[in-house]
């Protein structure tokens, strides 16, 4: 066996001993880090303690800096029990996203595959998939969708709106036999497509990154088995990108953070309400119940998600 | 009779082995199935911004003119004067492509530094950093708004400024400095997806190209510098893309730390709420108008870079 040379990380590169070059790869690691690091103390461990802390105490802004003094769970305690809003907001944003998730992730692996297929005009078609991502602001988003219900009533002849609505797709599935929850769940997502296309650019980006890293000898050996595309699908295309349905499940609920309607509450409290503490207080208990639900996703699905190596 | 009967059979069967009609029924079928999807698709995307760009040429009679559907009879520019001057587009314009600018380049350098850090200057915790890195984002950024307020309005890390007689700290508020700072500490929006995704790119660069540099007397940074950085050029562009239009159309930071500085984020809501009220349609139109002010400049620069950023989700190195 070799000797491997001993990382002495306490060892400071001075006097004059040369360093071997892991160690002193390790040594630069560091530096190449710190400016990070640096943001991270200062910018994100410090202020996330503070703010726990904040929920806490009682602040009180002045002229002459602020104070806090310890108020315990009260905070806390006003928001399940006195506060107007709160927990409705809670559950209705909850209860969006538990809308939203299937049909963004579902739709997402459905436009991936689409995308990845070779036909002409694709360069034009992924161009177009993407410009979501970019127009994906809360500023806009919002009026676009009642725009276009608007207009839709407009040049249909305003009767009820039947360009960018489903009715006739509702009578089919109730028709051939689906339960009356599920078909409301599909058509609901049919009319809010626009919502989904535009939160779901950045995973269709990664299920297509995932597609193209699926070997094509694995499809060619298929094919010569005699497979038709739709097993192909569910056997090879399926199992290779799960893991990343894994990711795009956690990236979804990251996303909605930015345009669920508790964060307008919290920074409202904060700012028009000036009651810094209880506004803490609101987004801790956000940042709670969404890191459970991250956790059981994570917990539930990485049990199923299929890996290559 | 009954011979020809069966070998003219025997003829279609061999046929339809041959050419298989259903197998290629059932692909056109496909095709034509995908076209629609596709095309279906694009439209509902690009709706809005056909719909847009059709308003803001108008003129207000052409609005109430049922003969007037996309095209407008009457095109105009007024809609855009009036927007863009209470926008203050000229000045809120410069504000934004500003910020958004010099966040991106500070973003780009601090994240594809401790990215290169954590994909090849492997340390004892760098993992758990890296790990730390990715967990960044999963925190709402409502979680830490009061802090970072109170932060950037009595700025004072450990007390530095303190010792020399600051007092409570500077106000840092309603300047760039609160956007620079989290950009060169790689604390931006989003930059823990920034970090990763360029620490794939990095670890899918072969080891033996950053080896040969090394033989070849390049130091590390060189190394990063020369052969790194030219390597991952796609995940670069996408990365630039990604923190630009995320700046750009940030109005939770602009929000929380700008009232002075205007920005156009924050122009935007209050120009619907001060013209809807005195002439609701022509309200509307300007808000439309407003909007595709607004989202041009990204439009544009899409266009610019799209070429890469499509191709480039190839090379991305995203997953792996």
């Amino acid at each position: 066996m070799t000797m491997k040379p001993a990382r002495k990380l306490w060892k400071l590169p001075i006097g004059g001993r040369s360093l071997s070059l892991s160690d002193k790869k390790s040594w630069l690691g560091v530096l190449f880090v710190s400016p990070w690091f640096i943001g991270f103390v200062f910018l994100f461990a410090v202020p996330l303690v503070q703010s726990l802390l904040y929920s806490v105490n009682t602040l009180e802004v002045g002229l002459e800096g602020f104070d806090t003094t310890f108020a315990g769970l009260r905070f806390y305690d006003e928001l399940f029990t006195e506060h107007a809003t709160y927990t409705r907001l809670l559950v209705e944003s909850l209860v969006d996203l538990a809308i939203n998730i299937p049909s963004i992730v579902v739709f997402s692996l459905f436009a991936a595959t689409l995308l990845n297929q070779k036909f002409r005009g694709r360069v034009l078609a992924r161009a177009i998939f993407f410009l979501p991502v970019l127009l994906a602001t809360n500023l806009i988003t919002v009026e676009q969708s009642s725009d276009m219900a608007m207009v839709a009533q407009n040049v249909s002849g305003a009767d009820g709106g039947g360009a960018l609505k489903s009715t006739e797709l509702e009578a089919l599935l109730l028709q051939s036999g689906f339960g009356s929850g599920i078909t409301s769940y599909i058509t609901g997502s049919v009319n809010r497509i626009y919502e989904i296309i535009s939160h779901s650019g950045v995973q269709i980006l990664i299920f297509l990154a995932g597609l193209q890293s699926v070997s094509p000898a694995l499809y060619e050996a298929a094919k010569i088995e005699g497979t038709t595309g739709y097993e192909a699908f569910w056997k090879i295309t399926f199992p290779m990108v799960s893991p990343l349905i894994l990711t795009n499940l956690v990236y979804t609920v990251i996303d909605s953070y930015n345009y669920n309607k508790l964060s307008v509450l919290i920074s409202d409290t904060a700012f028009d309400a000036l009651n810094f503490s209880l506004s803490a207080a609101m987004s801790w208990v956000y940042f709670a119940v969404t890191g459970i639900i991250l956790l059981a996703l994570v917990r539930l699905v990485s049990t199923k998600v299929f890996y290559y190596d | 009779m009954k011979e020809t009967a069966m070998r003219s059979g025997r003829a279609a069967a061999r046929l339809i082995r041959q050419k298989q009609p259903l197998n290629k029924l059932s692909s056109a079928a496909w095709v034509l199935l995908r076209a629609v999807l596709v095309t279906g698709l694009c439209f509902v995307i690009l709706y809005p911004l056909f719909f847009k760009l059709s308003i803001s040429f108008k003129a207000r009679g052409d609005m109430l003119d049922p003969t007037v559907l996309w095209i407008p009879k009457h095109v105009t520019l007024d809609n855009f004067r009036f927007a863009a001057s209470t926008l203050r587009y000229a000045e809120t314009f410069t504000n934004s492509l500003v910020i958004s600018l010099l966040t991106t380049v500070l973003q780009i350098v601090s994240c594809s530094l401790a990215a290169f850090g954590f994909a090849r200057l492997k340390f004892k915790g760098s993992g758990v950093l890296f790990a730390l890195a990715v967990f960044t984002i999963v925190v709402p950024s409502q979680t830490l708004m009061i802090p970072t307020y109170l932060n950037y309005r009595y700025f004072d890390p450990a007390g530095i400024i303190g010792w020399f007689g600051g007092g409570q700290g500077l106000n840092l508020l309603d300047s760039y400095w609160p956007f620079v700072l989290q950009a060169i500490t790689g604390m931006g929006i989003k930059s823990g997806l920034i970090i990763f995704i360029f620490r794939q790119f990095f670890r899918g660069i072969p080891k033996e190209l950053e080896e040969a540099a090394y033989i070849d007397g390049c130091g590390v940074f060189q190394t990063f510098w020369r052969i790194m950085l030219p390597n991952a050029i796609p995940a670069i562009i996408t990365g630039f893309l990604f923190s630009f239009v995320w700046m750009w159309n940030d109005n939770y930071y602009a929000g929380l730390l700008l009232t002075k500085i205007k920005v156009l984020t924050t122009t935007l809501p209050m120009m619907w709420t001060a013209t809807q009220f005195e002439d609701g349609l022509y309200g509307y139109m300007i808000k439309n108008t407003g909007e595709l002010l607004f989202i041009a400049p990204i439009v544009i620069l899409y266009m610019f870079v799209q070429r890469y950023f499509t191709e480039s989700i190839e090379r991305t190195g995203l997953v792996g």
